[in-house]
């Protein structure tokens, strides 16, 4: 439907193409969270691997930052409607933290947790095969607390609150669980390419 | 928690009256074509699509009384983005906007009797709370229920009649204004930014600590506000944050 009077002001140009439909392109980083911002040290910082209940790795600060880093730019989607291009990023790919764990494909689903208690599920092959970080640095630089640092998993493809921030744990679990936001309305998959934003979309 | 496993479709809502709330802030009544009954704290989504089939979409909380299901007020402050420009600008009553809802499993006033709220938000931050307070009201719920309001100026105060009336009628509900631009407007206001002191006046007027705080605005203010009510000794469990986001 035509809204009477409105022309819009389409912003992307040359880049339309990237933008998903129903998002306009952002040139800062809004910060949207449930709650308060933690305040995670390093030196408290500790990043588990998890079979269901059993932990079968964790790493510190330091033995995570000795883990094979790689660089990522991409562009990021957020289910509020910002879009915001060529965001960089540099940290541990989820299949380096696999193969530094010698686990290779227990389930098909996994859970992200965070340090506030946060979580939100996604299917390993979104993952997997240089797909998804848990990232440290953010266009250069330690990441701000306002958007996760000092880690945060960075999974582009899809929404962005699949990118959970202040990220300390990869739990694998037998069926795909709805995490914080899935369980409050959002879809359970969540890619902004078919407009995936609220349960049953 | 609300879970919702059919679609919410899009559908039409028709603005039915306009009313400037401040300089910068209107609000936007729509009568929708479905209505629908939303738990307070709640937003729709809305879309507006060009001739040439470009669309923009939105989220805003729903101010209304939940139990007032026909209409929604929605409060819009403009931001010279496409969407709260053409509210702004363009749109008058007659209007029919897409929008769908009610949206959000989160950000909402509890389901089953709690303890003490608090409520604390700056600027067009409130709407969702209007929501709140208006279906306190309406309900005679008796719980004790404290609003810190931020604002620059008295006149930048959204819906402070309505509050202070709300206040002067119920012992349960406490109003404290932050007015950073000008000198205090009542003795229980305050004339400076939120900070950690105000903070813990305000929870020191409640009978006993809030089981539930909900802080609503920009993503500066909801920090200071939540550390605010951390330093205070509250659990983070208990703070719900609503940011502006893009």
């Amino acid at each position: 439907m035509a809204t009477r009077g409105f022309t819009g002001r389409p912003s992307g140009g040359d880049q339309s193409e990237r933008i998903p439909p129903g998002q306009h392109l952002v040139d800062y980083f809004p910060v949207l969270t449930a709650g308060p911002t933690p305040n995670i040290e390093p030196g408290d910082w500790k990043f588990t691997l998890k079979i269901g209940p059993r932990p079968v790795k964790a790493w510190n600060w330091a033995e995570f930052n000795s883990l094979p880093m790689t660089k990522m730019t991409r562009d990021i989607h957020c289910v509020t409607s910002w879009s915001k291009l060529n965001t960089a990023w540099e940290g541990v790919l989820i299949d380096d933290i696999l193969a530094d764990a010698g686990v290779e494909h227990p389930t098909d689903f996994l859970l992200a947790h965070s340090f506030d208690g946060y979580s939100t599920n996604v299917p390993l092959a979104d993952l997997a095969s240089g797909k998804a970080m848990v990232a440290l640095k953010y266009e250069g630089k330690a990441i701000p607390r306002d958007h996760g640092g000092p880690a945060r998993l960075l999974v582009p493809h899809l929404y962005f609150w699949k990118s959970a921030k202040w990220v300390n744990g990869l739990q694998f679990t037998e069926r795909d669980e709805p995490g914080f936001w899935e369980l409050r309305g959002y879809h359970i998959y969540g890619d902004p390419w078919k407009e995936q934003r609220y349960s049953g979309d | 928690m609300i879970e919702h496993t059919t679609p919410i479709g899009w559908q039409i809502g028709t603005i039915s009256e306009i009313v400037q709330r401040t300089p910068s802030i209107k609000s936007f009544f729509l009568r929708l074509a479905q209505p629908f009954t939303h738990v307070a704290g709640q937003h729709v989504d809305i879309r507006l699509t060009a001739p040439d089939g470009y669309s923009a979409m939105r989220s805003y909380s729903i101010a209304s009384d939940p139990s007032r299901s026909d209409t929604i007020e929605l409060v819009i402050e403009n931001l010279q983005g496409e969407v709260s420009a053409y509210f702004h600008e363009v749109a008058v009553a007659g209007d029919e906007i897409e929008l769908r809802g009610p949206l959000g499993g989160h950000f909402l006033w509890p389901e089953h009797e709690s303890g003490p709220i608090l409520l604390i938000g700056a600027g067009s931050g409130v709407a969702p709370f209007m929501s709140m307070i208006r279906h306190r009201r309406s309900g005679a719920l008796t719980v004790p229920t404290a609003l810190l309001l931020s604002a620059r100026t008295r006149n930048d105060a959204l819906f402070a009649e309505e509050l202070i009336s709300s206040e002067d009628g119920d012992p349960n509900f406490v109003l404290a204004l932050a007015i950073t631009r000008e000198a205090p407007w009542r003795a229980s206001d305050f004339s400076r930014r939120v900070d950690e002191a105000m903070i813990k006046d305000v929870v020191g007027r409640m009978p006993s600590a809030p089981s539930h705080v909900f802080i609503c605005g920009s993503n500066g203010f909801v920090n200071v506000a939540a550390d605010g009510v951390l330093a205070s000794g509250l659990a983070p469990s208990v703070i719900k944050t609503e940011r502006y986001g893009g």
